[in-house]
């Protein structure tokens, strides 16, 4: 599926995946992100029950680290 | 044994070796004894600083006038300002011109708010040339405040050794000859508040600063700034690490600056409104309580806490920032430092009152190597930048001898990120054959090989060997491997991780063209400390077009030089994040905690701000750095290059590493098909395009900080904020 993650289009195998597994593929380990699913918040114990399907708008921020 | 009867038995074994203290107090012979009148502060200020010429022994106060609080606010401003009318410009950094000046801020001292104990160094720098600037925890910068001043200003050179006491409980200050304390910080810190404190109630009332031995070879040596651990019974250290202030300090001939004062209690500061400072100051440690564990663990891991994260995210050096990740990445987690190396649930904040307490310590150490080998020690840290630059980017991913170059660093008296990059760039030379055992004194020094590293670090220390040259620093390397031993310069010029002389810290700004700027565009050179932006450029995207990146580039070393005006420390803002922060608008600013800085200025100083005025605050003495760096001949154009290492690959297997991604942005971002393209070819199509973008990065960032094409602050600008002073309209005027 294409979907829309961060501004950029991305394109994932699979056509359904959770918020949680994407976040496995993409490696977003940090902890302090902000999920945004089609401009919902989405709360950290509920990605792994947020569906994301093609079309949708997902937003990872990763808020500062580093200094 | 009764001189060391407050230290705990392992530090007492220790340090017993050293010296009988008794027998240095009958020694002690003072060259120069000054009393002065202590005043209370007044809303953060002493409204006076300190002036030492150890090369004379004058000393005297200095009043602190309304324009230099407007303009200057404190902390970094003031050293800038002083060092300003202290040199011409062309002092060098071993004149006696050549100053340290030493500076918290208005806000440095209070213990109501977390991280509020920080003091800025400023001095001219042995690497760079120019200004250098070094932030640093401890009790130092504080207590001197409290003892009468907003800065020391130590100016000139002596032929002795010296010890300069502030001694805040008599308001008095003492030159005296070093009687003989130890060279290196972790025993000469603990014999001078042995020295210099009553009782072991005593001890958390002295502050020290001192370097080690190998800041008398090099030139990147640090300066140590202690704190008392009432816990452990030991003073712990943080550095002032970069640029070389401790060359500076130890060319100076000074041991140690002790400042003494009777004690801290609530409201040493005189702020306005107290309570103000303590209902922000109570939320924040709230915060800390309830959210650290789920987010960062500063309390478990300290800023290392990042190093994985960091691999994750292809951002941690490897060989050299070649590489942002690798596979023995794992071998250095920072669960390991939170299960095995650090003790835990003990109060480790580096100054009073801080809640994050992330100055981290790995206890009963047992050193393997150098001259207090079998001893055990208290390792400070590692914090990220030491497990990164003295782990991984050197091919080391083991935390054992990552600790032990960690203490050997700090005690020696150099910047362990500084040290991180160097043995990086040699370990690099070697395994290209620019450099060989012959060259390097039998040590075989490929990626990996901790011994050598480590041995490398002991000659150092000695004055001895290939040592005495890593402690020149990569800028200097290349040009010596260059005369000496016929290297490409080119290549070293590609693979030499430094900017205007001062070595990369360690993130990998590859993916993230605002971290390019972040880093070269630095005032001082390639640190961390004015932006962080790659989060927000290359994973989330939030800054695409070259005037997102630009206002980045505006905002963000505007607000974090602010910190440096006021005694505070940068971590406190952003290392704990508020759990409704993402319903603000601008939630990577972390508003909230802006918030608390404007309220705990307010409440010390009595003068409302706002965020436009404490960007402004720092504007002026940001664009006022960048004018002293034109003044000596820099702070244009081309001193904001970058080497390429720092863009994109430079070798054929970097870019095969990471072939795949390059490919793409071949295709999507150039339209360029890669099919059929050699790896050279590739290479040099994609260098071109980030070079490209570097310099169109520059004319933006320039032009969003009111500059011109070539980095000069134009009049106009400087009539904006307010900074108009003649002295700076006479360097800019030819330029404009
Ligand atoms: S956050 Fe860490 S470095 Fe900053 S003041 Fe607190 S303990 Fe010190």
């Amino acid at each position: 599926m294409k979907i829309i993650l961060n501004n950029r289009e991305e394109v994932f195998e699979s056509d359904a995946l959770t918020v949680d597994e994407i976040m496995k593929i993409k490696r977003f380990t940090f902890s302090k992100i902000i999920v945004k699913l089609n401009n919902t918040f989405i709360e950290k114990e509920d990605y792994d029950k947020t569906s994301v399907k093609e079309g949708d708008n997902l937003v990872v921020l990763h808020l500062l680290a580093g200094g | 044994m009764q001189d060391y009867a407050f230290l705990t038995e392992t530090n007492r074994k220790q340090y017993i070796m050293g010296h009988n203290l008794s027998e240095l107090k009958t020694k002690q012979k003072t060259l120069k004894s000054w009393s002065y009148v202590w005043h209370p502060i007044e809303r953060g200020y002493n409204n006076r600083t300190l002036y030492i010429n150890v090369g004379t022994c004058e000393i005297k106060e200095k009043p602190v006038s309304q324009q230099m609080k407007d303009k200057f606010v404190g902390g970094k401003g003031f050293g800038l300002r002083l060092l300003w009318d202290a040199t011409t410009p062309t002092t060098k950094w071993n004149d006696p011109e050549n100053e340290i000046i030493i500076s918290p801020g208005p806000i440095g001292g209070i213990t109501q708010y977390s991280g509020a104990g920080k003091s800025l160094v400023v001095t001219l720098s042995p690497q760079t040339d120019s200004v250098m600037d070094s932030n640093v925890g401890g009790f130092f910068g504080p207590f001197l405040k409290f003892s009468g001043f907003d800065a020391i200003e130590l100016q000139g050179k002596s032929e002795k050794e010296l010890i300069i006491f502030i001694d805040g409980v008599n308001h008095k200050i003492e030159i005296f000859e070093d009687p003989g304390f130890a060279v290196d910080s972790h025993i000469m810190g603990e014999e001078l508040t042995e020295y210099f404190a009553e009782d072991e109630k005593d001890a958390k009332n002295i502050g020290i600063v001192s370097s080690g031995a190998a800041a008398e070879h090099s030139l990147i040596g640090m300066l140590n700034f202690t704190f008392w651990d009432n816990k452990r019974k030991m003073v712990r250290l943080k550095q002032a690490g970069r640029g070389g202030t401790g060359t500076v300090f130890r060319n100076k001939k000074i041991k140690a600056i002790v400042a003494k004062i009777p004690g801290v209690q609530g409201n040493l500061n005189n702020v306005v409104d107290l309570e103000k400072i303590m209902t922000v100051g109570r939320d924040y440690a709230g915060e800390m309580r309830d959210l650290d564990d789920k987010q960062n663990q500063m309390k478990k891991k300290g800023t290392a806490n990042i190093v994985n994260v960091m691999s994750d995210y292809d951002l941690l050096p490897t060989h050299n920032f070649k590489y942002g990740t690798h596979k023995d990445a794992i071998k250095i987690h920072s669960d390991l430092l939170r299960d095995k190396w650090f003790t835990l649930g003990i109060n480790d904040g580096c100054w009073i009152g801080c809640a994050m307490q992330c100055a981290k310590g790995a206890d009963e150490f047992e050193l393997k190597t150098g001259p207090y080998k079998g001893t055990k020690v208290i390792v400070d840290g590692p914090e990220y930048e030491s497990a990164a630059g003295l782990g991984s980017n050197c091919g080391i991913f083991d935390y054992e001898p990552i600790l032990e170059t960690n203490f050997y660093c700090d005690t020696y008296g150099i910047c362990t990120i500084t040290w991180g990059t160097i043995v990086a760039f040699i370990m690099e030379c070697y395994e290209n054959g620019i450099i060989n055992k012959e060259i390097t004194g039998g040590l075989e020094l490929n990626f990996g090989n901790s011994d050598a590293s480590l041995e490398l670090i002991h000659q150092l220390a000695r004055g001895e060997g290939f040592g005495v040259i890593a402690g020149l620093g990569v800028r200097k390397m290349k040009q010596l491997f260059a005369e000496k031993y016929g290297a490409d310069p080119k290549f070293l010029q590609d693979i030499g991780m430094e900017n205007k002389g001062l070595e990369y810290s360690q993130y990998v700004s590859k993916e993230s063209l605002a971290q390019q700027g972040g880093y070269a565009m630095t005032n001082k050179g390639p640190q961390h400390d004015e932006a962080w932006l790659i989060f927000m450029d290359m994973v989330n995207n939030q800054i695409p077009t070259f005037d997102y990146k630009a206002n980045a580039l505006h905002w963000f070393p505007m607000f974090r030089t602010w910190f440096g005006l006021q005694g505070l420390c940068k971590i406190v803002w952003n290392d704990v994040t508020p759990a409704d922060n993402k319903l603000e608008k601008e939630p990577h600013k972390i508003p909230k905690h802006v918030r608390n800085y404007l309220a705990v200025y307010e409440g010390v100083t009595g003068i409302k701000l706002d965020e436009e005025g404490l960007i402004r605050q720092s504007e002026r003495v940001y664009n006022f750095q960048r004018i002293f760096n034109i003044r000596r001949g820099y702070g244009l154009r081309q001193h904001d290059a970058q080497p390429y290492r720092a863009a994109g690959p430079v070798t054929v297997e970097e870019y095969l590493s990471r072939e795949e991604r390059y490919d793409k942005q071949l295709k999507e971002i150039l339209n360029i098909d890669p099919q059929g393209k050699s790896v050279e070819e590739k290479m040099a199509i994609l260098r071109k395009h980030r070079e490209d973008q570097y310099e169109k990065l520059l004319d933006a960032v320039y032009e969003r900080r009111g500059w011109t094409k070539n980095g000069v602050p134009k009049i106009e600008h400087l009539k904006n904020i307010g900074m108009d002073l003649p002295e700076l309209i006479e360097v800019i005027k030819p330029l404009q």
